[in-house]
């Protein structure tokens, strides 16, 4: 018995070892970026990331002598707006493959679904010339105008609104609502989670575009974090690291958090897709 | 109204008939409800036709095409943009280098989110703390993860450099050869990956059943045993659908490409994307950029088709 209870005290021993060695491993790149993020440039430079004195001062600097502020308001708009789009449009889609009966509805459904087999990025020349053609170049509708659905998200609500009692449409059409209030009364407060769950995806989504606003944002007033902390690097990066990881810092706290408290809904999320 | 000379249909037959389709009370709204099908469904058909639908077949149309600097077209060429491309020396070593790194990063991507899942799975004190920790990465973007990487990989400052100079190791020029700025831009890569890779991994984990772990203990099964034989397998569709994504996603890099190493040194990262963007919005070679995008998408194409046909099986051993 002593044996056992030796054996097993070992096996947890080791399996805290593994935890805590896979830990490090994910969260080294964030403690060594908020660390440096605390010291003065100098002393990054020199290579003297120990003994040195640290302070917000980074911080400050990021927030006064760049334009990050404007970055992640526009970014934070962007997202919010692509977000509240996405979920609008993609129930609006997923309600009419679940709840009216149209001709060739599944070849429509088919057809929406097959856009996940085209990636966005190989598409992007011919994007650029519409945008650029509606003269949305450098706008924050230019960056959210191509967002505003997706095939992920109608699928996954269609998902979602199928699995609706059928006997609340009835109970719908004998009170005689018509597929408005019966979308707005019932369907979307009925699938609230996996709104939510959308929600998160899509925030999340827009907030790590890249390429896009990459191409077509050409001044600080537009462009979100993302390609802002490109801008701020290819001026700053040979002498300022300290302001640097200070601004990645500012970018990623925020997003931790949602992350933290959004965890959730994620999870259900990608689950979708996965566990069917 | 239409809606309102329903009656209540006591047999049901009203609800089996919705969903199957014909139904006297249906074909008495149906010209009602189109007007609400295309009310519902047309914002987000025409935005999928026009900057989805429509930039496919535009992409397709500019590749067999030359055009000059401002994506006119000027000479039908058929299919030379692709004859160009696959007698290219840069694009295969950019097609090579894509695999390289798509390759690598989904086979670590899913080696360290198994081990990260299975680590968290086990039921000990705190371990909610330490699955917090493991999907923290899925909050990191692009931008933030290439300058966490890029202090780290720094040739002369980074903590790498640092590291090896202080165990008196070869200092290694991360950023100037081409092997390791590939390894840089994987392991940024994979790094990103793991907290969405974890995550859903470690939800299969959570659903497995229990009673089967019970009787292949009392069998006297092995750990490793029961992983290959019993955990492997039963998580089989989630570990296939990670890969996927993970392949279609890793397919697609750009950002981190751009971001540290911007296709170098000497062309070494140059992916896939990258090399569509040099060529399009660098050296503005739209009709050469538009045949590789037709080849892009035709990959990622394949890859989607085959999750689809794999996820309706569901399959399970």
């Amino acid at each position: 018995m002593a044996n056992v209870d030796q054996w097993t005290r070992n096996k947890k021993i080791w399996h805290y070892i593994l935890l805590i060695l896979l830990s490090a491993l994910i969260i080294g790149p964030f403690i060594i970026g908020l660390w440096t993020s605390l010291l003065p440039t100098a002393d990054i430079s020199s290579g003297n990331l120990l003994h040195s004195s640290i302070s917000l001062n980074n911080y400050w600097e990021a927030f006064t002598q760049t334009p990050i502020i404007r970055y992640l308001f526009n970014s934070l708009l962007i997202s919010f707006l692509t977000m509240l789009c996405q979920v609008f449009f993609c129930s609006m889609a997923a309600y009419a493959f679940v709840f009216i009966e149209f001709k060739h509805r599944n070849f429509y459904f088919y057809l929406v679904l097959s856009t996940m087999m085209l990636p966005f990025e190989a598409e992007v020349i011919p994007n650029f010339q519409t945008i650029k053609s509606l003269g949305l170049l450098n706008s924050y509708a230019g960056m959210i105008v191509p967002f505003m659905t997706s095939a992920f998200g109608i699928f996954m609500l269609r998902q979602a609104f199928m699995q609706m009692p059928y006997e609340l449409k009835e109970a719908a059409d004998v009170e005689g609502l018509n597929h408005w209030q019966f979308y707005v009364k019932a369907v979307l407060p009925y699938s609230r989670l996996s709104l939510y769950t959308l929600a998160a995806y899509s925030f999340l989504s827009a907030w790590n575009q890249y390429l896009w606003p990459m191409l077509t944002t050409f001044s600080d007033d537009f462009r979100p974090v993302q390609v802002g902390l490109r801008e701020l690097q290819s001026q700053e990066t040979f002498n300022n690291w300290g302001m640097i990881q200070a601004s990645a810092a500012i970018i990623v706290i925020p997003t931790l958090i949602v992350l933290y408290f959004g965890q959730h809904y994620f999870k259900s999320g990608l689950n979708e897709g996965a566990v069917k | 109204m239409a809606e309102n000379n329903r009656v209540i249909d006591p047999s049901g037959s009203a609800v089996k008939a919705a969903r199957g389709g014909l139904d006297f009370q249906q074909l008495s709204v149906k010209k009602n409800d189109k007007g609400y099908a295309w009310l519902f469904l047309g914002p987000s058909l025409l935005l999928l036709i026009v900057f989805i639908f429509y930039p496919m077949l535009k992409t397709l149309y500019l590749s067999l095409f030359l055009t000059n600097g401002n994506g006119q077209n000027t000479v039908f060429v058929g299919l030379q943009n692709y004859m160009t491309l696959l007698t290219s020396a840069t694009y295969f070593a950019s097609l090579f280098a894509t695999l390289i790194y798509v390759l690598a990063v989904s086979l670590l991507t899913i080696i360290l989110g198994l081990l990260l899942a299975s680590t968290a799975s086990k039921n000990v004190r705190g371990s909610s703390f330490f699955r917090t920790i493991f999907s923290s990465t899925m909050g990191v973007s692009i931008s933030v993860s290439a300058i966490f990487w890029l202090f780290i990989f720094n040739p002369s400052i980074g903590v790498f450099t640092q590291l090896a100079a202080f165990l008196h190791l070869p200092i290694l020029n991360w950023s100037t050869d081409p092997n390791l700025a590939m390894l840089s831009v994987i392991i940024s890569t994979v790094w990103m990956n793991l907290g969405f890779a974890f995550l859903i991994l470690f939800s299969a984990f959570q659903s497995l059943p229990q009673s089967l772990y019970e009787e292949t203990a009392i069998e006297g099964a092995s750990p490793s045993y029961r992983f290959f034989h019993v955990t492997l397998p039963l998580i089989s569709p989630t570990l296939f659908f990670v890969s996927i994504i993970t392949l279609i996603e890793s397919f697609k890099s750009f950002g981190l490409i751009d971001l540290m190493t911007a296709g170098g040194p000497n062309n070494a990262t140059n992916l896939l994307v990258y090399h569509i963007y040099q060529n399009a919005f660098l050296n503005g070679n739209y009709s050469q950029a538009s045949a590789e995008s037709v080849i892009l998408t035709i990959v990622i194409a394949v890859l989607t088709f085959i999750q689809f046909k794999y996820l309706e099986k569901k399959v399970s051993y």
